[in-house]
């Protein structure tokens, strides 16, 4: 079996899945139980001062039939005593003395910080997670996310911060700015032994309809909120991703965002993250979701024969390159294998309408065709395709040639002009705009035409 | 068998008839709209026969725009309802689903169809209205699903419309023919008063148009005529015996059942004479009305039977047992029937022959002919060179014109008897016919 224990920046845990902070760490009672039940450690829900929370707090986004594919929330830091918390962690950390415990915390002045951050440590905290993040309500206070945009107070806090914290200093990340390594950077000249990231993205997830107000509503009114969730892992991979390859940053990754199955926590370990943390699907679907993240992940490792997480924390990061390292040469074509298609016929509008007019209708049959000289290559089709490897993109270069953008640079020879022969749109097929006018075969027939036996 | 016992009260009757395909709720009608793919030229649109645009009014249904989906569903088809469940969706619609084509269970467009527009009739939904009057009036014999049909088209269009209809109730073999577990009468009948409260016609029941003296009148104080009477009574076999008690026509059986639902007898073993899928339905119910036996007789073998799989499955499933290659030769017994004497059959070369010798007779206390309906030729010979086919049928033209120009027609009067999807798309043709005949 393989080890998925973890030393992450010094804190030491079971396997890499903590509970991020948020209501699933709100108390003693909660994190207890998610310890039993497998979870190998927990960010407390944020330590700081005295707040009040509205209601109602959370707002989703439903995808067809799917609840939850986002979250938002406008919720606050811990709303308990601190002492309540504080007396709950030392309760946690006697009991569960090789899990992990982190205070998250958010104050004000040096002082705050100070005191904060020793009294967690008396208490027994493995580490610490300075919340740089919160979107709303906090920042207003000039904390939150309003730390998190600004590089140099950020990097002041963490040093106030390091002058008395004998346990690791973890700094989560905002990603409502426009590049994360900054603050990450700041981060690592302040002193911190690691990152986490993302927190939440300012957002409004939707808008009632009736009442004309944003969601989460608070007495017909409402604020925008922080967004989590499935959503945002895209947007989460690519800031883990931007952490771990920036030469400045080089600080262990703490993963957030989107994580609910293995899968999603293997793919922010490949972009660099060494522990990771979840929220949203624990408050979806409770603690028992670790089962599935650890049997997953176990069997992942033996799969590719891995014996520890490091054994492939970034190893994908080699493969995410700039775009003008790409190689241009390389060329795919779509191919629709006939004997899967079921004949929807989504590729061929998807291409039609949304891509380049390179799949056409054949009489006698409702599977497609693909028009191989038309064809760019883009994916789109068999994107849109609702069978399995029904539309595979197939390569069409015979691989001897690798040519980047940056080499063509280099030998100068990018188009400088439109009409140069080097071009791109040059070589692209489009038909006429008028071939557009009164294409029937494009429309779909309308039922009470049909039935009146208009058309 | 013994699978049901025979129901006496209006909760037992329901419990045996449970609807095939009940009304979804809010979550289910969700879930499985999520899952449509939204074809390009939709298989399922071109299966329909009244091509209502599938793909739309289910991504209606799945935005939260439940009206607009019923306003997709009665633009297309009036009777939406109705054929969202009667329909054999198994081999229309969901038959040409992509999804078959996965082994995935296709989109249950039927009660996803049932849904949108039981919530536009319950809501009392105002879809549609009639068009600016004309001046001009039609009337339309039979309150089926063809004539219902016709004159929502025709108000629509701004007609004066008079619906003359011979029983007591409106939407023809819908209330009188299909089997109860399909549709209910309360739902059936609902959507009626709903279509006639959008559009405003005339319904006269117990009404019949008879003979020479009532045509000639409406052909005095009507524009145009549409005829939609549909079939008439079970046709005679022709079979020594036949008139005994206890031997009845299916189409007779099975309005009695739809009338008079739990307080309805039947005998303890039934013979069903027929393949059909009226044969199918009549054993289904024959054995949820608490029959012991019911024996499905067929002149030929279980593979040649006119009825859907689905049907026969539907009747095995309720413990319809299956007689296959027998010819009955006489209903036995006095007054009453006490069985059905047969002769076994082989297929030569597609020809049913009887075998010599092979008679037998099979006990039984009723018998049930699915034998097919009779055309009402006798009546329509009223109507002055109204031409019919070889088989009966109305000859029209694709406007649904007759060859007497003041008449139209579509449904089982000119179809032959299909189902209520095709009189229900015809009759809006015909409706159109009319219109450009008037026009003129
Ligand atoms: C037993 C049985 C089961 C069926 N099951 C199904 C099913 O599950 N699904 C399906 O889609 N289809 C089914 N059908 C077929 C379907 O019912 C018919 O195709 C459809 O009803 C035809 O509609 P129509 O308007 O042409 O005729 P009808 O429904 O027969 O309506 C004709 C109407 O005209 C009236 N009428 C006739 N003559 C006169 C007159 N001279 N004056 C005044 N009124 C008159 C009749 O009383 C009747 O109300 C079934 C048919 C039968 C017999
Ligand atoms: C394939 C693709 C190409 C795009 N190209 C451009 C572009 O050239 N210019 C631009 O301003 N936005 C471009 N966008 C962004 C879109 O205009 C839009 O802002 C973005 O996709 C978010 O909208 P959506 O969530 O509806 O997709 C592109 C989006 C896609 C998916
Ligand atoms: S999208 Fe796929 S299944 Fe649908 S028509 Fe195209 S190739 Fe066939
Ligand atoms: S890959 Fe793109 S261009 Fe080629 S057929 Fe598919 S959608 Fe069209
Ligand atoms: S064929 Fe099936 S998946 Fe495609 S549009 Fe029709 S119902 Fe939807």
């Amino acid at each position: 079996m393989p080890d998925l224990s973890i030393n992450f920046a010094g804190i030491k845990s079971p396997n890499p899945f903590w509970l991020a902070s948020a209501p699933p760490t709100n108390s003693g009672y909660q994190v207890m139980k998610a310890f039993d039940a497998g979870w190998g450690g927990a960010v407390w829900k944020t330590l700081g001062v005295p707040v009040i929370n509205v209601s109602s707090r959370y707002g989703g986004v439903s995808y067809r039939d799917k609840r939850l594919v986002g979250f938002n929330n406008i919720e606050l830091i811990s709303d308990r005593p601190l002492a309540d918390n504080l007396r709950e962690i030392s309760e946690v950390k006697k009991r569960f003395p090789d899990h992990a415990v982190i205070a998250s915390l958010m104050v004000q002045s040096r002082q705050e910080w100070h005191d904060i951050v020793r009294q967690s440590q008396d208490a027994g905290a493995d580490g610490f997670e300075l919340n740089f993040g919160c979107p709303h309500g906090m920042c207003e206070r000039g904390m939150g996310s309003a730390v998190g945009q600004e590089p140099k107070v950020l990097q002041m806090i963490v040093e106030w911060v390091m002058e008395v914290a004998r346990k690791p200093v973890i700094v989560k990340l905002t990603p409502n700015i426009s590049d994360i390594t900054e603050p990450a950077q700041a981060a690592r000249r302040g002193g911190a032994d690691a990152i986490s990231l993302i927190n939440t993205i300012q957002s409004i997830v939707g808008v009632d309809l009736d009442r004309f107000a944003p969601y989460p509503i608070v007495d017909g009114q409402g604020t925008n909120g922080g967004y989590c969730g499935p959503a945002v892992k895209p947007i989460a991979l690519n800031m883990v991703k931007n952490c771990a390859q920036h030469p400045d940053v080089r600080l262990p990754i703490s993963g957030i965002g989107g994580i609910e199955s293995w899968r999603d926590a293997v793919e922010h370990i490949l972009l660099g993250a060494s522990s990771v943390q979840v929220c949203t699907a624990a408050m979806h679907f409770g603690f028992g979701i670790i089962r599935e993240l650890v049997s997953g992940l176990e069997q992942y490792m033996v799969e590719k024969n891995f014996n520890t997480i490091y054994d492939f924390v970034g190893k994908a990061l080699p493969n995410v390159r700039h775009w003008e390292d790409l190689n241009m040469k390389y060329q795919v074509k779509a191919h629709i294998h006939e004997e899967k298609c079921i004949g929807c016929q989504l590729c061929y509008t998807a291409c039609e309408d949304g891509a380049h007019q390179a799949i056409r209708l054949q009489a006698g049959t409702r599977t497609p065709a693909i028009i191989e000289e038309n064809c760019v290559g883009c994916n789109l089709c068999s994107l849109v395709c609702p069978v399995d490897d029904c539309i595979t993109m197939d390569r069409h270069d015979d691989g001897t040639q690798h040519l980047t953008w940056k080499e063509r640079t280099a030998a100068n020879t990018i188009p400088t002009e439109f009409n140069d022969e080097k071009a791109g749109g040059r070589h692209h097929w489009v038909p006429e705009p008028a071939a557009a006018l009164g294409k029937e075969r494009h429309k779909t027939l309308p039922g009470k035409a049909r039935a009146l036996g208009i058309l | 068998m013994a699978e049901f016992s025979t129901p006496t009260t209006a909760q037992e009757f329901a419990e045996n008839f449970a609807q095939l395909k009940p009304t979804m709720s809010r979550n289910e009608a969700l879930y499985e709209s999520s899952r449509c793919l939204f074809c390009f030229d939709a298989p399922c649109i071109q299966a329909c026969p009244s091509g209502i645009d599938i793909p739309q009014f289910i991504r209606q249904i799945n935005s939260g725009n439940v009206t607009g989906s019923a306003r997709t569903i009665y633009e297309a088809n009036y009777f939406g309802n109705a054929c969202g469940k009667v329909c054999p969706t198994e081999v229309l619609c969901e038959g040409a689903c992509v999804y078959n084509l996965q082994d995935v269970k296709p989109i249950e467009i039927g009660r996803l169809q049932s849904y949108a527009t039981t919530q536009a009739i319950t809501e009392n939904k105002k879809l549609f209205g009639p068009g600016p009057a004309n001046g001009k009036r039609v009337a339309v014999i039979g309150a089926g699903p063809a004539g219902i049909s016709a004159a929502c088209e025709l108000r629509a269009l701004g007609y004066e419309v008079v619906v003359f209809e011979a029983k007591a109730q409106p939407s023809g073999l819908t209330v009188y023919g299909v089997a109860p577990y399909k549709i209910t009468n309360e739902e059936a009948l609902a959507e009626m008063a709903y279509l006639q409260g959008q559009f405003g016609y005339e319904v006269r029941y117990h009404a019949p148009i008879t003979g020479r003296a009532d045509l000639a009148a409406l052909e005095a104080g009507y524009d145009a005529i549409f005829l939609g009477i549909g079939l008439g009574k079970t046709s005679a076999l022709g079979l020594p015996g036949e008139e005994k008690i206890n031997c009845v026509g299916a189409v007779e059986f099975i309005e009695e059942l739809r009338q008079r639902q739990e307080a309805m007898q039947v005998g303890r073993t039934i013979i069903v004479l027929g393949g059909g899928n009226t044969a199918m339905d009549a054993a289904s119910e024959a054995a949820r009305l608490g029959a012991e036996t019911v024996l499905l007789a067929y002149r030929r073998g279980k593979e040649e039977m006119g009825a859907y799989d689905f049907e026969y499955e539907l009747a095995k499933s309720v413990g319809v047992k299956g007689l296959f290659n027998v010819a009955p030769l006489e209903i036995v017994g006095d007054n009453y029937v006490v069985g059905v004497r047969f002769i076994r059959t082989v297929v030569e070369e597609g020809r049913v022959r009887e075998v010599p010798g092979s008679e037998f007779v099979q006990a039984c206390d009723m018998v049930i002919k699915a034998t097919g309906q009779a055309k009402q030729t006798h009546f329509l010979h009223h109507i002055p060179g109204l031409e019919l086919d070889g088989r009966g049928r109305i000859v029209a033209d694709a406007a649904g014109q007759t060859t007497n120009p003041q008449y139209f027609t579509s449904g089982d009067a000119r179809n032959g008897g299909a189902e209520v999807v095709n009189a229900a798309a015809e009759a809006k043709v015909a409706a159109r016919g009319i219109h450009a005949f008037l026009s003129k």
